[in-house]
């Protein structure tokens, strides 16, 4: 099993965060993993995308030439990043800020409005954790549970009080 | 027999390098006398300069290390972290602290780094042969200014007591002047209040210590103290510029 | 000790701590800020100290200071920095005084960029130091090896009192991966370094004799026994610091060399050339000095080319070409300012290359 993932959005979308998440759950599964992020300037604001690779075996090279799974929170990342996808792989798309779909016709494309999910859930900075629990419901790179616990633990203490929001929020496409 | 004088054992039974009419030997007695009086020479640590008193490890008697050039103020801060509860001073003439190393000083008495530093200022580069320094005089022949220092080419003397003294985390700050008895004796006095302020822990402590540089002005001895008494002490005043409560 | 998702930066400083660091000084740069964040709120609590350096030249002399003083000294820099440093780190030679600096490149020259770059090559390993200066330098390919390596260098440093560069560029600094601590050391505090280093300044209380430490020698022949003596430490670090790792080198037509985040991309590389026909392996340096000549026995006559891929315009290749003595055609793949190729550059350029040696 080797799993690569795309995760790409502008700053402060989450997507670092949750590709991050998906890396640490892919550890805690006893899988390797790797998570390299784009850094500089353009994180400031910009674009800001990382890459992830989860695998049952020793992960040579952090860079991938094509990805399984790619994860768009943006418009210009969907144009920039589409045609990395291997056919038959998968594109997330957060339909709540991008307008357009994939050009891509061999690839499952899954469409969610995570920003609009969250915000009806109340929730409205936890549209990565929305993304998140559907990418883990269609693509299966980890399980719930793992997720779920890292969330508890990341929401302790005296953050607790954000902890069922982004329950809610991971749980809505990922019962 | 009453004993009138005995050499401290803080300097080493050697002759110093320095020329006729220096007065780093006499710098370097005072402090290693006040270190005596303290009972600190075995729990202190100098940290010596690029410039004539490189050598200054050969003629006192404690722990010591050399410094890149200008950088001591940076190597005490290290050694501070280290031996919190020791003392530690930095020996520097003024092309090593105001020229090359102007910004390791002002940042180490920003830090408020619970170091002394003793800037010996003679108005130019002896060990390189007698160029101008920052603190060369207006008017001033050296090798790089064969007519005289003028505004024009090199700007006014750099002062730095005056600022040094602006940096609130520096609290003790005075210059003093080795040109006659009387001097040598209150600058001992001001050495002494430095120590014993580092040894507070208040903060960064700074002596400047006029000097002279016979050779390199090209003057006698005594015309060179004559020189210290009229036109440096003119430019730099001798005094204090701060000094924390209750000392 | 369970393993950590953790950030390359955030675990070169934790593997400082764990390795008893006293000290760390640091000026921000690019991409290596999270060495001296991770540092400013976290040695501390392990008993050690941290300053914001003025400069990365205030930072290496405060360094000097402190290990003079008989601490285990950690610095961090990235390429523009470590230039700034040199001048501090063959004086920190000359006085035999032990610090680990590591350097998490960034391409160049001049300010240059701040993406993954190994042009520092040169810079480490030959140095813009004045006079004849040696330093041991390792490069680790993932953060695993970078932590233990890092933890292992203090040792290294105190061994042969000098010091030892941990060359990491800035796509190992900034990516995460699972790392795996050592147990932590002590921190040792004034009165337990005055008794545990001999040499170092702590006051003449504290120790035997008088301790001096010190670099200028202006007679000639003081000078040169100096030296001489710095050379027998080197010839002994040359024995004893190689450090190198062969992958599937003996039946291999195209031998990458390769260091770093480079030999990863040469490893993919070398499966991607298995499926084209072609049987590739990679010599991974992982000391750049010394370098680890002795890894090129292992190639054998069925090897057409030896390929020095670099993320630089070539100058491993220097060392690469020292050590092959002519035995095989040695080419280069380069790429440099910032750009990382892909395997699949990295495998068609090899290929090429492969065909005109053929």
């Amino acid at each position: 099993m080797k799993k690569k993932m795309f995760f790409a959005g502008s700053g402060g979308q989450g997507a670092l965060t949750i590709g991050q998440m998906i890396a640490k759950a892919g550890m805690d599964e006893g899988n390797e993993v790797t998570w390299l992020p784009s850094y500089g300037p353009e994180m400031r604001g910009g674009t800001a995308n990382c890459t992830v690779i989860i695998s049952d075996k020793r992960i040579s090279c952090p860079l991938i030439n094509e990805a399984d799974v790619l994860v768009v929170m943006n418009l210009p990342s969907l144009r920039k990043f589409e045609s990395m996808v291997v056919p038959g792989g998968m594109i997330f798309i957060n339909s709540s800020i991008v307008p357009e779909t994939s050009t891509r016709t061999d690839v499952k494309i899954i469409e969610i409005p995570a920003n609009d999910k969250a915000a009806e859930i109340g929730n409205p900075r936890a549209a990565n954790i929305v993304m998140l629990g559907a990418i883990l419901a269609e693509t299966g790179c980890c399980k719930k549970e793992t997720v779920k616990h890292q969330i508890e633990k990341m929401f302790s203490g005296r953050k607790e009080k954000f902890l069922p929001g982004n329950i809610a929020a991971l749980e809505l496409y990922c019962k | 027999m009453k004993t009138v004088f005995e050499p401290t054992v803080g300097m080493l039974p050697v002759d110093t390098s320095y020329c006729p009419g220096c007065t780093h030997g006499i710098a370097h007695r005072l402090i290693m006398e006040v270190l005596e009086e303290k009972g600190e020479l075995g729990n202190t640590m100098g940290v010596v300069p690029i410039g004539c008193s490189i050598n200054a490890h050969n003629f006192m008697n404690i722990d010591m290390c050399e410094s890149t050039h200008g950088r001591a103020p940076a190597i005490a801060s290290g050694i501070r972290r280290i031996h919190p509860d020791r003392i530690v001073f930095t020996y520097q003439g003024d092309g090593d602290l105001a020229s090359i190393g102007a910004g390791e000083i002002i940042h180490a008495a920003h830090r408020g780094e619970k170091f002394t530093t003793f800037f010996i200022n003679n108005g130019i580069y002896g060990m390189t042969g007698g160029q101008m320094a920052p603190t060369t005089l207006i008017g001033a022949r050296t090798t790089t200014c064969v007519d005289g220092r003028t505004v024009e080419q090199a700007g006014l003397p750099l002062r730095m007591c005056e600022i040094i003294s602006q940096i609130d985390c520096a609290v003790f700050v005075e210059r003093v002047v080795l040109n006659n008895p009387a001097n040598v004796r209150k600058a001992k006095a001001v050495i002494r209040k430095a120590i014993e302020i580092q040894k507070a822990g208040l903060g960064f402590t700074f002596v400047e210590i006029l000097s002279s540089c016979p050779t390199n002005w090209g003057l006698t001895p005594v015309d060179s103290l004559k020189y210290v008494s009229e036109d440096v002490m003119d430019y730099y005043p001798v005094k204090n510029f701060k000094t924390p409560e209750g000392f | 000790m369970s393993k950590v998702l953790m950030m390359g930066n955030e675990a070169f400083a934790e593997a400082a701590i764990r390795a008893g660091c006293n000290c760390y000084f640091g000026y921000p740069i690019t991409p290596q800020n999270e060495v001296p964040e991770y540092m400013s709120h976290e040695l501390h609590k392990a008993g050690g100290s941290f300053i914001q350096a003025e400069s990365e030249l205030a930072a290496v002399n405060m360094a000097y200071g402190a290990a003079a003083a008989g601490g285990r000294v950690f610095i961090s820099t990235s390429s523009p920095g470590f230039a700034l440093m040199q001048e501090g780190l063959g004086f920190i030679c000359s006085c035999e005084v032990p610090i680990v600096a590591m350097n998490v490149s960034r391409g160049g020259p001049g300010v240059g960029g701040i993406q993954p770059g190994q042009a520092d090559y040169f810079q480490v390993t030959r140095g813009g130091y004045n006079g004849d200066v040696k330093i041991p330098v390792f490069a680790p390919a993932n953060i695993q090896e970078s932590v233990d390596l890092i933890y292992e260098a203090f040792d290294i440093a105190e061994k042969y009192r000098n010091p030892v560069v941990i060359f990491a560029d800035g796509m190992l600094g900034q990516m995460m991966e699972p790392v795996e601590f050592p147990p932590a050391k002590p921190i040792k505090g004034s009165d337990e370094i005055s008794k545990d280093v001999p040499w170092a300044i702590t006051g003449t209380d504290h120790h035997e004799g008088r301790n001096v430490v010190f670099s200028l020698r202006l007679q000639p022949d003081v000078l040169e026994n100096h030296v001489l003596h710095m050379f027998e430490k080197y010839a002994e670090a040359e024995k004893e610091l190689v450090r190198y790792k062969n992958i599937n080198v003996e039946d291999a037509e195209i031998v990458f060399v390769a260091f770093g985040t480079m030999a990863r991309i040469c490893v993919e590389a070398c499966e991607l050339l298995e499926e084209k026909g072609v049987k590739a392996g990679v010599i991974r340096p992982i000391s750049l000095w010394p370098f680890p000549n002795a890894a090129f026995d292992a190639i054998t006559d069925k090897t057409k080319i030896v390929i020095s891929t670099e993320l630089s315009m070539g100058q491993m290749i220097e060392d690469v070409r020292t050590a092959v003595a002519g035995r095989w055609p040695v080419s280069l793949i380069s790429r440099t300012g910032g750009i990382v190729p892909t395997s699949i550059e990295v495998m068609e350029r090899a290929l090429k290359a492969l065909e005109e040696v053929k």
